[in-house]
């Protein structure tokens, strides 16, 4: 067998706890918010450096977004990764999980010579958990969702992975190649490498796609490609509680929170 | 425009996915079959159940008695455990053969892994993890409410030409409806042609877990980073009021507790009687899943900590100080109250 490809797939997003929501203008504010790489998309990078330790061969980096993306693709190569590229394109903005899936599918088309590609189980903005099952299916390659304990047998060209389910779990076995997605938490990812950093920002081998680029249909991408629309957006109803504040020692509010749950116990 | 494999003129019907495991209904399809009787009546749209498996049929009555007007069947050996591919293709044989308009599955790991899969298969639009459903007035065109992350943001989505227009729904949104054992319903068969090269993977093993529902729980007792990995208090409380523990992200991240456990966005909806929430500062991602909850108490070091604005009684102080007293306390309601 060749020597096992690997691609992880990651996406940018700004962190969770700094995000703003302007409700005049109902849009989440940007500025002066600082992003990260998607945190389980992580977990997935981890993954696949992991098992190119083991098996040897090489880790690619692809990423759909804006320009700034490639200080982060910098970032997965100084963690390890061997080359990245980003599918970067106005043409691509305002993509829902059908258009994104297929611009991916179509950049790993162009990579080529895949045998496993591994995302994060989900974003932390858009929590939809599509985009690899989609991906999967663009790619007419086997999928294994919410994966952990992966394993390539590279004599047999499988991959082999515990997926955790509602209550249980199993243990499947597919062929390469195969979309995984790697559950959030499954590993410690590491943390980059400082001499690779250096050499990650001078030379570190980054190529930016235009979908010029990729082999898409114009008509398939971005807002057109998009089958789902935005209709409006609202506050969460805050529900009305009560915010009582129980005084005293533990014991006293121990006590004073019980004659108030009586109904309850 | 990516067109779908057929339009929005051939389509009527609502369908929901009836997913099932070792002989049960998922709880979220009876909460979907609910919902989606709600927004039938009064509209004539019929409400399809469609259930896959190896000798399932048993189960279609379930789904009948909650409020589907039919229930297809499609049933098959290879189909007795769920795969991807499977599955995948049974269902999207049923949906071009019935061309529904509207396309409901659990947000469940299998739901999600099969929704996605069949969305680009299908070409069509899909509203992942929806917390609500509405049909739009002058359209009939699904609408299902998404929340946006950060700050508790709602966004409206819908997919005006694709079909099936289809959502994914987190379990315990919708309530199981009471059920209907009177109602009489078709249970269609339906032609399955499926062979062993149709399924690239293969389950090697398969574990049932110990069926923890925390959505169907009254009393929830959630942990988060605050218990330091140490559930011993937690679990006494839950299991003397007779509840389950939940968590929020953070110990099901450290491997404190099972990720079917867990609370809020990427977890379970729950809407408990009673929730005690001890050290979790309360972001949106998890005060989602706990904010249906009747009565909330929060016990949180942090004055300041957000969870405090979504409780009814709040307890500023460690947990590892309350809970022992609160455990004593509530042991002597319970002799007061005639040792229950």
């Amino acid at each position: 067998m060749r020597p096992l490809h690997i691609i992880a797939c990651v996406k940018v997003v700004p962190r969770p706890e700094e995000v703003r929501v302007n409700t005049e203008t109902w849009t989440i504010q940007r500025d002066g918010v600082r992003s990260e790489i998607n945190p389980p998309d992580m977990n997935a990078l981890e993954a696949a450096l992991a098992l190119r330790e083991r098996h040897g061969g090489r880790v690619t980096v692809v990423a759909m977004g804006p320009p700034m993306f490639v200080l982060y693709l910098r970032l997965a190569l100084a963690m390890g990764a061997d080359e990245a590229y980003l599918l970067s394109d106005r043409a691509f903005a305002g993509a829902d999980t059908l258009a994104t899936s297929y611009t991916l599918a179509q950049g790993i088309r162009k990579i080529g010579d895949y045998d496993l590609i591994l995302c994060g189980e989900e974003s932390s903005d858009g929590a939809t958990a599509q985009v690899p099952p989609g991906i999967a299916e663009w790619l007419n390659a086997a999928q294994i969702t919410y994966a952990e304990d992966l394993e390539v047998l590279p004599g047999l060209g499988m991959v082999k992975a515990r997926r955790e389910l509602t209550g249980g779990y199993e243990v499947i076995q597919s062929p390469l190649p195969c979309v995984a997605s790697v559950k959030v938490g499954a590993n410690e990812p590491r943390f980059m490498d400082m001499e690779r950093k250096a050499w990650a920002e001078a030379e570190g081998p980054l190529t930016v796609w235009t979908a010029a680029d990729i082999d898409v249909d114009p008509e398939m991408i971005g807002l057109p490609g998009s089958p789902t629309i935005v209709d409006g957006v609202a506050q969460a109803e805050a529900s009305e509680r009560k915010r009582e504040f129980l005084a005293g020692t533990p014991e006293e509010q121990a006590q004073a929170l019980v004659e108030r749950l009586r109904a309850y116990l | 425009m990516t067109k779908s494999l057929y339009g929005a003129k051939e389509a009527s019907t609502i369908w929901v996915y009836l997913e099932q495991a070792q002989g049960r209904l998922a709880g979220v399809s009876l909460e979907l079959v609910g919902k989606a009787r709600e927004l039938t009546d009064g509209r004539g749209i019929p409400l399809v159940g469609v259930l896959l498996g190896d000798q399932v049929s048993g189960l279609a009555q379930e789904a009948i008695a909650a409020g589907a007007d039919e229930v297809r069947v499609a049933e098959h050996p290879l189909l007795r455990q769920y795969t991807t591919d499977g599955y995948t293709k049974v269902f999207t044989e049923l949906v071009l053969a019935g061309k529904p308009d509207i396309l409901l599955l659990g947000a469940t790991p299998n739901g999600r892994d099969l929704a996605g899969r069949m969305a680009v298969r299908l070409r069509t639009g899909l509203t992942a993890d929806c917390t609500d459903l509405k049909l739009e007035e002058e359209t009939g065109l699904l609408v299902g409410e998404v929340t946006g992350f950060g700050g508790g943001i709602l966004a409206y989505i819908k997919c005006p030409d694709n079909r099936p227009q289809m959502a994914t729904v987190r379990p315990g949104v919708f309530a199981v409806p009471e059920p209907d054992a009177a109602r009489q319903c078709k249970i269609v068969s339906a032609p399955v042609t499926l062979t062993k090269d149709d399924i690239k993977v293969q389950v090697l093993e398969h574990v049932d877990g110990q069926g923890v529902d925390i959505t169907k729980a009254n009393v929830l007792v959630a942990a988060g980073r605050g218990c330091q990995g140490d559930l011993t208090l937690v679990n006494e409380l839950a299991s003397l009021l007779d509840g389950e523990v939940g968590v929020s992200r953070v110990p099901v991240d450290k491997g404190w507790a099972s990720r079917d456990r867990m609370i809020g966005q990427t977890g379970y909806v729950t809407r408990p009687k009673l929730a005690i929430v001890c050290g979790i500062s309360g972001a949106f991602q998890f005060s989602v899943g706990i904010e249906k909850a009747e009565t909330i108490v929060a016990i949180n070091t942090d004055a300041e900590a957000p969870i405090f604005e979504q409780a009814d009684y709040c307890i500023v102080d460690d947990m590892f100080d309350v809970l022992p007293p609160l455990i004593e306390a509530v042991k002597r309601a319970r002799g007061g109250n005639g040792g229950r």
